[in-house]
């Protein structure tokens, strides 16, 4: 049977806040998700991911839109090809414009995931929008205080060595909560490695 | 793992780099793309059903109203999620957003000096039925200017969000309209291989007009399809 093909992608466009992140931006339109993944008694250590996006100059995106998927605290996806199923109550979807924070950051408050699939070390997996990119681009955020299942994890083991820290987001050693960080480099010396997903 | 989505059919699929269209220039990865195996990460995804949605959600000439109707051709656009194997893909969300028939987005940096209209906000959403159909009912959108060159305007269009199945399967795109003469000038419709580019345009169909209120089109949306890998 021949196959149909594949819709082409488009760019999100500078517009997209009213739609897709409208309550981050002030509009009155229900936001199916915001940058707080965690609602309610949901097991896990609390966390917080912040960085930018930089495009070939270095100047920081104000237009992006960054989404995040992720595992709960034993690594158990909220979707019904994860036979284990996850935690009530947490979807580990996340989505963020880079417009409303004064340094343009994106900010997400959720919880550490665990291992995924018993062989992948920690990593929350990030989906990057913006004008000017005709096609969504895939990266994942692993975590530097996870140094030993880094070291074991197959993806990071599959990127050229000298590029695997633009995935690594770095803790905040002097903040008060854990915090980590890890900017989104577009292209340049630092270009995040971005995945044929 | 023996569950995964097809690969992205790069054959249907705009570059990262399209000079005509400037924004690329400095934003489009310049490395290639490291390919990963795909693992519970890739092949599962947010899962949003109808009980996340509002009632108006789906109906753009009602969810935003202040007293009045929204200016401009009320048009229904409706057409089915499928896979590229034809199975349609129900329960997904669909998130869709566009400019107002005179071309303005509501959002704050849009300049044109266009009017808004206080009873449109251009935004909405709903999620397909158990045969992959959806349908949203709105206002045509106007042609906008925009600075990517000189004299140069958007053709008019929609724009649609779908995450499917997975997080591999999602899909951001745009609609346009049958016959517009501003298409052949757009960088970024022309950004699509010329042989898909008519994948992203919408047929007029008489039959989704309905009487003495809104003319119809549809539109499809194919997304990557499930396979088997064998067990290693
Ligand atoms: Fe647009």
């Amino acid at each position: 049977m021949s196959k149909l093909r594949q819709t082409p992608s488009q760019t999100v466009g500078p517009f997209f806040a009213y739609a897709l992140t409208p309550e981050q931006y002030g509009y009155d339109f229900a936001s199916i998700a915001d940058g707080a993944l965690v609602e309610g008694d949901v097991p896990g250590q609390r966390i917080r991911i912040e960085g930018r996006v930089l495009d070939g100059n270095g100047d920081v995106v104000p237009d992006a839109m960054i989404e995040i998927w992720q595992a709960d605290e034993q690594g158990r996806y909220a979707h019904p090809a994860d036979p284990r199923g996850s935690n009530v109550g947490f979807k580990g979807f996340g989505r963020m414009g880079t417009g409303t924070d004064p340094e343009q950051r994106f900010i997400f408050d959720t919880i550490k995931p665990g291992s995924v699939d018993g062989a992948q070390a920690p990593h929350i997996n990030v989906i990057v929008f913006m004008r000017g990119l005709l096609l969504h681009a895939y990266t994942r955020m692993y975590f530097s205080d996870e140094a030993a299942a880094n070291a074991r994890d197959p993806v990071l083991a599959s990127v050229p060595a000298e590029r695997r820290h633009t995935l690594i987001a770095l803790k905040d050693e002097a903040s008060a909560g854990a915090v980590y960080r890890l900017d989104i480099h577009m292209q340049g010396p630092n270009e995040t490695v971005f995945f044929d997903v | 793992m023996s569950e995964s989505y097809a690969p992205r059919d790069w054959s249907s699929q705009p570059p990262y780099l399209h000079p005509d269209y400037k924004s690329t220039v400095l934003r489009a990865p310049t490395k290639p793309l490291i390919p990963i195996r795909q693992s519970l990460s890739e092949i599962t995804g947010p899962v949003y059903g109808q009980d996340r949605l509002g009632a108006l959600d789906a109906d753009l000439t009602r969810n935003a109203v202040k007293g009045a109707e929204p200016i401009g051709e009320r048009i229904i656009v409706t057409g089915r999620v499928l896979d590229e194997n034809g199975r349609p893909q129900p329960n997904m969300l669909i998130e869709i957003w566009q400019a107002n028939a005179a071309g303005r987005y509501v959002h704050v940096v849009d300049q044109h000096a266009a009017p808004l209209d206080p009873n449109f906000l251009g935004g909405g959403r709903c999620v397909t039925d158990g045969e992959g159909r959806y349908t949203f009912t709105t206002i045509k959108p106007g042609a906008y200017p925009w600075g990517n060159h000189d004299n140069a305007w958007r053709p008019a269009h929609i724009h649609f969000s779908l995450f499917g199945p997975s997080l591999s399967t999602r899909l951001v795109t745009q609609m346009y309209f049958p016959g517009d003469p501003l298409l052949a000038f757009d960088p970024i419709y022309m950004g699509t291989p010329a042989d898909c580019r008519e994948l992203l345009i919408s047929r007029f169909m008489l039959e989704h007009t309905q009487p003495l209120f809104a003319l119809g089109y549809e539109f499809d949306f194919v997304l990557r399809g499930r396979h088997q890998t064998p067990v290693e």
